[in-house]
């Protein structure tokens, strides 16, 4: 018997019993829509911060003093200038090393006033990090070298303190010093909780006259390429160490971050999938139950088509393609439910979702599967019907 | 020469019953010619049935050889022996067996299905088959919709569709009054007359069974009486 034959039969039997079929179906739907939605919301999560972190530039690796531990507060730095200079003839280019020192304070302007980040760095830093300005300009060599009080507002406090009104070339007091606002940058958003729009950057060497320190908090290097980000992490700490040893010093770089975030909303995806994945199976169940009472109500038949000349394998067949036809019909119907689940929660939600097309190709191929699995044995039991047995059945 | 439509030798067959036993044939020796028409007749439980079972290719002998169209079916797999069926029986039922949601022209062409006909030509030789049992007005019925006599015209066109060699016909007039039963019985017989296929008869009533040009008298799972052994 051909194929097109057999799945004529089936759609027939299917269509004979809708309610019965639909019932079934439902089951399948429900769990195929189910790993649909929930892997593209645990997606979608993944992109969001991967995202984030993208944001802040590109082949960034961070060095920080001491072992990096987010259960422990992080360590004193003994880190200063003459280090960042260490560092940069290292790397070998000064323009992609850049330096943070950094303090929480506050800012005022007239009566109104912000707590703010001060964040301490040099002219290098947009050749690192991804801080595009709306107005004015970046810090220059000469505001670093001669400790300008100058400051550059992240876009936040901008409108907190100056509203409409354009702050380039204007007067801001931070702890009492007065500085001049040169620039504003753009919204650029949270990194890691990081508010970097309620950041204010002004020259290294003016921070740490402002704060009172020498140290500086962190160093910043931009490799030239992804291939240069491992060699230079590791050449970086190697002479670190070298200059002071017995000491730790750490440095992490995006792929690190993006490593270890990927790895743990991964994990999550995946369990929400086998979650879903469980309804699947259950309506799996479903749909061998109904094929095992669909095999017992149509014995006869069975034993007529066999009378009629049908081999075992045509009865088998028949049913399997049944089976196989009730999940696959179920499949897609619950793929084009979850795929618009998906992006109903996308747009009326903050949780992000992003349908991917494996998990539509692997609720297919599972929605199939679980029809050829569960219809098996109920095929099998159909398969192997005496004729005399089965004609004589009622 | 044509080999026999059946020649079975010493058949037996015996049923395990909740760990008893029954010998329901116990050593048939039997050749049914091409284009025979023969009757088996009975009273229940005399063996009938399981014998018509054996000729039919639906069961298979406990001991003895059975021929069908000169194949020893001991020698078939499952698959061949379907494939046996389909090719040279057609079967006709005591409750018609008609696929109910189906029409007499698709249930007359499933036989053809099986044997891995197209659908146009399926049609082209169901609808042959109805029109040659008089039901050429009636291929879009279901069976619902048709009297008793015209359900077993239409499984009568469904055992002739294959241009099989025997129609084994199981009490073929049992669930029909005796007008409908007469007609059945002329249709048989004149198919029988026209297209020399060889038709068998399972009855036990003697009327029916005097129909056919052959009586074969089966009880206690032995043949009794055989008007026509030759």
């Amino acid at each position: 018997m051909r194929t097109a034959e057999a799945l004529r039969m089936a759609l027939e039997a299917l269509r004979v019993n809708r309610l019965r079929s639909a019932l079934t179906m439902f089951g399948v739907i429900i769990g195929v829509s189910a790993v649909v939605i929930l892997v593209a919301i645990g997606t979608g999560a993944k992109n969001a911060v991967e995202q984030e972190i993208a944001g802040l530039g590109s082949n960034i690796i961070l060095v920080v003093p001491g072992q990096l531990n987010f259960q422990a507060a992080p360590t004193q730095s003994r880190l200063d200038l003459t280090d960042v200079a260490y560092v940069r003839r290292v790397v070998g280019d000064e323009s992609r090393v850049t330096v943070s020192v950094q303090s929480g304070e506050t800012i005022r302007v007239g009566r109104d006033e912000a707590f703010v980040t001060v964040v301490g760095t040099d002219q290098f830093l947009p050749n690192i990090f991804d801080r595009p300005l709306r107005r004015g300009r970046y810090l220059s060599e000469t505001d670093v070298d001669t400790r300008r009080r100058v400051v550059i507002l992240g876009s936040e406090v901008a409108a907190k303190l100056f509203g409409d009104v354009d702050p380039v070339g204007r007067q801001a007091t931070i702890s009492g010093v007065r500085f001049r606002v040169i620039g504003v940058y753009e919204k650029v958003g949270a990194t890691f909780g990081v508010a970097r729009d309620q950041e204010v950057h002004v020259p290294v060497t003016t921070a740490q006259r402002l704060i009172g320190v020498a140290r500086i908090n962190g160093i910043a290097i931009g490799a030239s390429g992804p291939d240069e980000i491992e060699p230079l992490q590791q050449r970086v700490v190697a002479a670190l160490i070298q200059r002071y040893p017995g000491e730790k010093f750490s440095a992490v770089t995006q792929t690190q971050l993006l490593g270890t975030i990927g790895t743990v909303l991964g994990m999550l995806t995946g369990v929400l999938a086998a979650i879903a994945g469980i309804s699947l199976l259950v309506g799996g169940v479903g749909v061998s139950n109904i094929m095992l009472v669909s095999v017992r109500e149509r014995t006869k038949e069975i034993g007529l088509r066999m009378a009629l000349g049908a081999r075992q394998r045509d009865i088998l067949g028949q049913f399997l393609i049944e089976a196989v036809l009730l999940t696959t019909i179920g499949g897609l119907i619950g793929i084009l439910l979850g795929v618009g689940g998906a992006l109903l929660i996308a747009a009326v939600s903050p949780v992000p979702a992003a349908i991917t097309w494996w998990s539509i190709a692997l609720a297919f191929g599972v929605s199939v599967g679980v029809g050829v699995f569960f219809g098996v044995a109920p095929a099998r039991r159909a398969g192997k019907l005496d004729p005399v047995v089965a004609l004589r059945a009622e | 020469m044509t080999a026999p439509a059946f020649e079975a030798v010493a058949l037996t067959r015996s049923y395990q019953l909740e760990g008893v036993s029954v010998d329901a044939l116990r050593g048939v020796d039997l050749t049914v010619g091409p284009g025979e028409f023969a009757a088996i007749i009975g009273p229940s439980g005399s063996g009938k049935s399981t014998l018509m079972h054996l000729l039919g290719c639906l069961d298979r002998p406990t001991s003895g050889v059975l021929k069908v169209g000169g194949v020893d079916v001991a020698t078939l797999t499952d698959t061949q022996l379907a494939e046996l069926r389909n090719q040279t029986i057609g079967f006709v039922f005591q409750s018609f067996h008609l696929l109910a949601r189906t029409s007499a022209l698709d249930n007359v062409a499933l036989p053809l299905v099986y044997r891995g006909v197209p659908r146009a030509e399926r049609r082209t030789r169901a609808r042959a088959a109805l029109e040659a049992v008089g039901l050429a007005h009636r291929l879009t019925h279901r069976p619902a919709q048709m009297s008793g006599g015209e359900q077993q015209r239409v499984a009568i066109a469904r055992a002739l569709v294959g241009d099989p060699q025997v129609v084994l016909a199981d009490e073929p007039t049992g669930n029909l009054d005796s007008r409908n039963g007469v007609e059945v019985m002329n249709l048989l017989t004149r198919l029988n007359a026209d297209s020399g296929v060889a038709v068998i008869l399972v009855t036990h009533e003697p009327e029916v069974a005097g129909r056919a040009r052959r009586q074969i008298h089966v009880r206690d799972g032995l043949i009794e009486l055989d008007t026509g052994s030759s």
